[in-house]
Order: structure tokens, then sequence, then C-alpha cells
């Protein structure tokens, strides 16, 4: 067994910054960061567009058109950033929480800055910002069109710089949690195959999203909701899960991103006829509308028969007005993309684009500290030394639906919140050896045994067979429109493919590096969170969001303004429960109203 | 279109030399190569072991030798490489760990005793360390690396002595060295300066060439070597009238340090 004060599992940008957070503030605290990839490699460093804060470094001209705002009157301010948070949510987001998130938000940016990021500038030398959907004033500060690189070389330089120890390529197979008492984690090292229990007084989880489940998918390989279903697994519950965003502008087919920056920058959507048909959806704010609803118009579009292409399928991004000097400057990346994987060159062609599967605003529910909660006869109660930041977890300062450039922000501003709450938690109640709670021994067993069951199995099925069909039936099944039919459809799918995941067999039965075994510990996490997605989109009898049924177009209110809560009950379905929005002390800053663009 | 992979294997638990194996894929469209190695992972053979994440070139996982080029898997159409067989290989130079697996503790090693993080020992601002567009686009293509390690293991350098910091370390060295915001810049130039440091360089370029990001690890090597040459005559901060640029306005990093009362700054200038 290997012990630490604090075992982080993921080094994205949440990790780091928790990391970083509890060196500052607790030297003295031992501290180790688990992550399947090596830090470099995390999730966050595919972010593109920019993170939001209103620095008002940039305002709009009368003719909506972004130029710098002079210094001494910025435009822009927290409660703003606020106000188009909750609306952005669709009015379910925590209120508390999206109050911390946009109060903090500019010194984070320049506390960013201070450790190096290589922000845009503008002619003053002052921070760079574009228009992003949903957002009232250009709030982006960017680098490029690779902000998330940007952001996670700098926080990798500052474990460097603190020299906290990482083990790479070290995968957490399970969560121990006794008592509401969090012990630790379960690895396996995946270089030798070796497993072992690494018991710690704080654990907390900055594992990132689940966009895996989906066919079409900006995420990458490894954003599998390993840890949220760790925490499922141990009978913590998953909140709103349902609310998966789709970005509106994914790479037809691929899925790979292409940054909101693109329309941020004044790009367009044309439909098959050539027509900017954000004009029917959103008059107010064309194409920088919030994702869900561009992502709706999209289908509305593709369905009325008004698509792009021999099917009529996608509809085209349109940046050829731009110029090929702006593209070079503002939007590399994606002008490489676009060349690299559809051979198109955005300087001279529009660009095929579909919705694809971006963003997990459900996960492990927290407070506004980074603590985990679960929630017994209706009381929300703390798990002790188990944490949770970034898109893993749910604070739900996203509610229904995410706006662009609020999750890098709130990867860091949660992120270093939590590494505040955890270093006070081992100065104050985990003093002194006391807070380290014995790790049963059952767990490492329990791990182990998972693995060689899992080695041994000697079925006829083929694992990545049912990745597909679950990626792809996901997708058609509780994507950008749901309705009642398909998803009870979807359910008996998953069902089907959980019980075909019992009769599998791998080709690699070794211990050293064994990436197939890493690939089907991934699947199992995604047909068990899967159900959870679709179980709470059934229930949820409302549009809100990103969540869209065609059965029930309308938000409701008096019904819905609630959190969906997943636990796994003893037949291993989930069992929805709700738990109340929750707004400051004073009660909520914002009152619901028409979501209009 | 049938394509042959010739894929390298080594298995450490059975293998004590390395051998390649032939797969046959059917390549359509815009497949990749890390298209294709799924193809062969998934649906022929499951032992075929390798590194990816993002698939979008961004990650920085799947760098491997490909048709006699590192690149990055999932970034090479295989219909680019215009070949009815294609090879792949890890990384050459470095440990191999399994197929095509390479150990990169050694690279991260390097990469850290850059000192890959910002020193500034001024007092930060209460906003940003205003920094101009010019100054910025010093650093800009250097902060392209994904750190893959293509250009590292490209360079013959590399190959012959494992001590040589290498290109990707040297961009690194390279990216700190000209932000106006840092200021351990003789610290820095000492790193260039040492017995393995920039000097160690013979401009051959092949780590240039093989940088899927672009990155002009060359050039900024030279960089580091005539500020580092600069240095040790004695010329800190001097502008020489060979490297002059055309006008430029006014650095912004001047008017900041002079807010700061700090001239001793002045060694950002070059
Ligand atoms: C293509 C793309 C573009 C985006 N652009 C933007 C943008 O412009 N602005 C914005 O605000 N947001 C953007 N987002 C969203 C944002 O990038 C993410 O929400 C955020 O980076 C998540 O950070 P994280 O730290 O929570 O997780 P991640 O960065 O995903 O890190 C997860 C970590 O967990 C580790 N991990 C997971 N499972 C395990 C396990 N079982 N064992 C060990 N380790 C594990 C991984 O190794 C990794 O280190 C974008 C997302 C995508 C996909
Ligand atoms: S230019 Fe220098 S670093 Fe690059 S390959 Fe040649 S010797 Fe190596
Ligand atoms: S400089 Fe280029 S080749 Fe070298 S590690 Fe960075 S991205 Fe890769
Ligand atoms: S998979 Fe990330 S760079 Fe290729």
């Amino acid at each position: 067994m290997i012990t630490h004060d604090v075992i982080i599992v993921g080094s994205g940008l949440a990790g780091m910054r928790c990391a970083v957070e509890i060196r500052r503030k607790a030297p003295q605290a031992d501290i180790a960061i688990v992550s399947k990839i090596y830090p470099t490699r995390s999730h966050s460093g595919a972010a593109q567009g920019g993170i939001a804060a209103p620095l008002g470094n940039v305002r709009y001209d009368e003719n909506q058109m972004p130029v710098p705002d002079s210094e001494e009157n910025p435009q822009d301010n927290w409660q703003i950033h606020m106000y188009d948070t909750v609306k952005g949510a669709d009015f379910i987001g925590d209120q508390d929480a999206i109050e911390i998130l946009c109060r903090e938000a500019a010194p984070t940016i320049y506390e960013l800055e201070h450790m190096g990021v290589p922000f845009s500038r503008l002619p003053d030398g002052r921070i760079a910002q574009r228009p992003f959907g949903g957002h009232a004033n250009p709030r982006a500060c960017y680098a490029a069109d690779r902000t998330g690189h940007a952001l996670l070389h700098t926080l990798y330089g500052e474990l460097v710089r603190y020299d906290i120890k990482v083990y790479p390529e070290s995968y957490m197979l399970g969560l121990v949690v006794e008592d509401n008492i969090c012990r630790g984690i379960t690895v396996m090292d995946i270089r030798t195959g070796q497993i072992e229990t690494i018991q710690a007084k704080a654990t907390m989880f900055g594992t990132g999203g689940y966009g895996r489940a989906f066919k079409i998918t900006s995420n990458a390989f490894s954003s599998t909701g390993d840890g949220i279903t760790a925490a499922y697994r141990v009978g913590l519950p998953l909140e709103d899960m349902e609310f998966v965003q789709f970005h509106p502008t994914g790479l037809f087919s691929h899925g790979i991103l292409l940054s909101e920056g693109a329309r941020g920058e004044g790009g367009y959507l044309l439909n098959g006829l050539g027509e900017r048909f954000m004009t029917r959806y959103a008059p107010g704010r064309m194409e920088l509308a919030p994702r869900d609803v561009v992502s709706r118009a999209i289908y509305a579009e593709i369905e009325a028969g008004r698509g792009a292409g021999p099917n009529a399928d996608y509809v085209l991004l349109d940046l050829r007005h731009l110029g090929k000097k702006k593209l070079d400057e503002r939007l590399p990346q994606i002008t490489e993309l676009a060349r690299d994987y559809l051979g198109i060159d955005p300087v001279t062609e529009p660009v095929p684009i579909q919705p694809t599967a971006h963003y997990s605003m459900g996960g492990i529910p927290t407070d506004a500290d980074g603590r985990v909660v679960t929630t017994i006869d209706g009381q929300d109660t703390v798990i002790v030394g188990f944490f949770a930041a970034g898109e893993c977890a749910c604070a739900s300062v996203h509610g229904a639906n995410r706006l662009g450039t609020n999750s890098l922000l709130e990867a860091t501003v949660f992120g270093r919140r939590t590494g505040q709450t955890i270093a006070n938690f081992l100065l104050g109640e985990a003093r002194d050896g006391r807070g380290l709670a014995p790790m049963p021994a059952y767990a490492l067993k329990q791990a182990e045994d998972e693995v060689a069951e899992l080695l041994s199995r000697r079925g006829s099925e083929n694992h990545a067979d049912i990745r597909k069909e679950l990626q792809a039936t996901m997708f058609g099944n509780a994507g950008v429109f749901r309705q009642p039919d398909k998803l009870t459809q979807q359910l008996g799918i998953i069902n089907d493919l959980r019980e075909r995941f019992q009769r599998i067999s791998l080709d690699d039965r070794g211990r050293k590096y064994n990436t197939e075994l890493v690939d089907v510990l991934e699947l199992s996490h995604l047909l068990e969170f899967s159900e959870c997605i679709v179980a709470g989109a059934l229930a949820r009898e409302e549009s809100r969001g990103a969540h869209a049924r065609r059965d029930f177009p309308k938000r409701d209110d008096a019904k819905w303004m609630k959190h969906t809560l997943a636990f796994r009950g003893a037949d291993g379905r989930p069992q929805l429960t709700y738990k109340p929005v929750r707004y400051g002390p004073e009660g909520p800053r914002f009152q619901p109203e028409e979501r209009k663009y | 279109m049938e394509v042959r992979f010739r894929v390298h294997r080594f298995d450490p638990e059975v293998d004590v030399t390395p051998r390649y194996q032939v797969y046959t894929v059917d390549v359509e469209g815009d497949m990749t190569v890390l298209d294709a190695l799924h193809q062969i992972k998934w649906y022929q053979d499951g032992t075929v072991t390798f590194r990816r994440s993002c698939r979008s070139a961004i990650c920085g996982s799947c760098g491997m030798l490909i048709n006699g080029r590192n690149r990055l898997a999932c970034n090479t159409r295989v219909g680019d490489l215009n070949s009815p067989e294609v090879s792949v290989s890890p990384l050459p130079g470095f440990p191999v760990l399994r197929d095509l697996v390479v150990d990169w503790d050694p690279f991260f090693a390097k990469d850290a005793a850059m000192m890959p993080y910002l020193i500034n020992d001024t007092p930060a601002p209460q906003k940003e360390r205003r920094q101009s567009p010019e100054e910025y686009e010093q650093i800009d293509n250097a902060t392209l690396c994904i750190m893959c390690g293509c250009c590292s293991s490209a360079c013959p350098i590399v190959w012959s002595n494992g001590e040589y910091y290498g290109p990707a370390a040297l961009t690194r060295l390279y990216r700190f060295v000209f932000d106006t915001r840092d200021t351990a810049t003789q610290e820095r130039l000492a790193l260039a300066g040492s017995e393995e440091g920039a000097w160690r360089c013979h401009t051959i370029f092949n780590c240039t060439t093989d940088c899927p990001k672009g990155v002009l690890n060359t050039q900024n090597i030279q960089a580091l070597k005539r500020k580092v040459m600069l240095k040790n005559l004695g010329f800190g901060g001097t502008r020489i009238a060979f490297e002059l640029p055309p006008p430029k306005p006014k650095p912004l990093s001047d008017a900041t340090a002079a807010a700061h009362g700090d001239y001793g700054a002045g060694h950002h200038r070059h």
C-alpha cells in the first residue's frame, strides 16, 4: 500500500491547479497525482477558443464589432457574467457556485497570466478578448485557438516548479469509501500491470468528462468518465447526467472540434441553400447564440431537407470572408484541422460541420468548495475526505447548458478552491495522521480480482463492436433531440450490450502496458454511466438547455426546477431522486425568465 | 485500397528482440495512420500497443516513425503517404517499452531541467503584465510545442549523446528566455550555454523538418547561441547592427519595468 496525504486523480487543469494550491497553502503536505496519461496529454490541452473573464479589455461598438476598451471604464463586470451564465444554464445552475465562478474569474486570469500563460494581446499589451456564444460582452481570453494547450502546459510547469509527484500512466481502478469517509483509491500501473492501493487523508478527482459515450464527439479517447463511474459504483449519486452538451461545429463525420472562436471571429453558418439560417432561430445573437440553440437549429435545417452535401446531412461553416491573414493569425489550428482531416482549405471553401458531443454538464455532486456530497433522506451529506472539480464534478455552474469558455474557468477556479478546501482540511480536521482512515483489506483484492477476471474471459464478443454500437446508438437515441420511445429503446440496447460485455474476450493477456485491458475497463464505465444519461433524460419531461424533448418542447419550472440524482440501485440500475437548485444565503440573484436570444 | 502495415512489435514479457508484423488494412477516404492502427488493434490483433488520446494533433501522444519520418499517427492520412506499404516503428532513440510505446521519462526530465515555468522576481501587478503583440510574436511559435518528441528523436546528436538536451527542451528554454515577462534570463542562458546545451547542435535541421507543429527548433537554438555569445562578450542587453530588426514600436515591457522602477530587468531586451 502507498500512502500520501493527498491523492489527486487526473492531471488536467482541475487536478493540477488543485495540487499547486495545496502546495502553496499547506507546503508540508505530501501530495501525489495519478494520471492514466502523461500530464501534458490531458484533454484540457484540446480546448481551443478561450477562457472567460469580465476583464472588460474589449467591448462591442454600435455595429456589434469588438473593439479595445479604455482602461478606466470597463464595460463588463462579474454580475453581467453571472447573469449570462445563469441564463445560459437555463436557470437550473446553482447560483451560489456561479457567483463564485464569476467573482473569481478576473483574479484567476491575472494569476494565470502571472504564471506565464502566453495570452494573445491587444496593441496596448493587455490580454486580448473575443466574443463567445451567450456572453453579453467579448470576454474570452485566448491564446490564438490553442488556449487549453497554453494553460495546460503552463500548469504543468507549475507542477515542475513545485516538484509535485506524479504517477503517470497509472489507471485509477476504483474509489474506496466506507461510512461516508473516503479512504483512497486502487490503481494499476499501466507499465507494469502492478495493482496497488493508495491510502490518503484527502482524495480529489479531476478526471474529466464523458463525451466518449457518443459516436461523434470532440472528446479525446481518454474522456471516458472513469471518475464518475468510480463514484457511482461505491454508492454515490451522479447529478444531472442527462445534460450533455453538443457543440454545433464538429468537423463532419470526425467530430473534431472547430472552436466557437471561429464564430466569435465572424464565421457564419450556411445551409445547403446557402442561407444564413440562424436568422430563423436567434435573430438577436445569430451564430453567437448559446450552443444548445445553435445545435438544434442545425438539426432543424437538416430535418427540413436544407442540409448541405450529397446526403444533405451537414451544414457549412463559412470563414472565407475572414481572409487568410486573420485565419492564420487567430485560428491557425482549426485551419490546419480542416486541411488535415477533410482536405478542405477554409480560406477558399466552407467547411462541413455537424453537432458533436462535447461537454458533460453532469457529474459527481459537490458543494461550492469542491467537497463531494451525497444526499441521504433529502439531506446533503459530505463524504469526508473526498473532493472533485472540473468536468467530472457537478457544482452545477453550468446547469443545463454551459456557455463556451466557462469550463476552463471552472476547472481553474474550482481546482484552486478545492485545493484550498483540502489544505484547510489537512491543517484542521485531518491533522496529525488522525485523518488517515484505514484502508479496508478487501479493496486491493477486489481490484485485483476485477482485472484478473477480465483477463480470463474467453467469450465470442469483440469489445470494439460493443463500444461502437453503444456510441452509435447513444448518438442516435440520446443526442440533440430526445423522445421517449427512443430513450426506452436505448435502455434496452444498453442492457443487451452489458450482457454481451460479459462474453468478451481479450487478445492481450499480458500485464505490461496492456492497453487492450485499459480499453475494456473504460468500456465498462461507458456502459455503466450511459444508463444514467438515458434514464435521467427519459424521466425529465421538459426541455431545458441541452436536453430537448420533442414531446415536451417547453421548460417546466413548476415540476422540473430541480437536479436529477442517479444512485446505483441494488440491481445495478440507476434509481432517480431529485434535489433542489441551490442559491446563496440571500436567495436567487436571478429569477427564471424565458430564454430568448 | 489495401495497404500493408509493417508494425514494429516487441513484448518485453515474451520477446528477446523486436520483430515486424504485417497487417493488411482496407484504407478508404481520409483514414489516418491512427485509424489504421485502431482497425488492426480492434479487429485483427488486440495485442498491438500504441499511445493516443486526442486524435487531433494536440496532445502529443502518438509520435512515431512512419515511413522513415517522425510524425503524429493521428494527423497523417494514409493516402498522403502514397505507398502500398507503410512501416510503423517507435520513435528512434527512445527506450522501447512495448511495440510502439517508448519511455518518456528521460525526455520529460530534460524538459524539467529547463525550469519550464515563468520566473519573475518583480512584484506581481494587480492586473496583467503587459506584453505587446510584437513581444508575444517572439515566443508564439515556440509555444506551439506539444511535447510529442518527434524532433528530439530525429536529432542525430541526441542519438549519439544521451545527455544533450535536444531540440524540444531547448525550444522550451527559448520560450522563456525570449518571454519579456521572465527575469531568470541569466540562469537560463547559463543552461543554454552549458556543455549539453545549444552548442551541441550541429544545425542539421532534422528537428525542424520533422516537427508536426511547425516549431522552428533549429532557429530557436541558433537564437539561443547568439544570445549566449552576446552575453559572454558582455553585450547583455545591446542590439548589434547585423541583427537589427525593422524599427518597431517601443516594447511595452520597458514601460512596465520603468513603472516598477526596475531597470535591472534590461536584460530582457534583445
Ligand atoms: C475539443 C475541446 C475544446 C474545448 N474548448 C474549450 C474552450 O475553448 N473553453 C472552455 O472553457 N472549455 C473548452 N472545452 C472544455 C474544457 O476543455 C474541459 O471541460 C476541461 O479542460 C476539463 O478539464 P479537467 O481538468 O476537468 O479534465 P481533463 O483535462 O479532461 O483531465 C482529465 C484527467 O483525468 C485523468 N484520468 C481520467 N480517468 C482516469 C483514471 N481512470 N485513472 C487515472 N487518471 C484518469 C486523465 O489522465 C486526465 O489527466 C473544450 C473541450 C474540448 C473537448
Ligand atoms: S538542428 Fe540541432 S537539434 Fe535539430 S536535429 Fe540538427 S543538431 Fe539536432
Ligand atoms: S518541437 Fe515539435 S517535434 Fe519537438 S516536441 Fe515540440 S511539437 Fe514535437
Ligand atoms: S493522438 Fe494526440 S497528438 Fe495524436
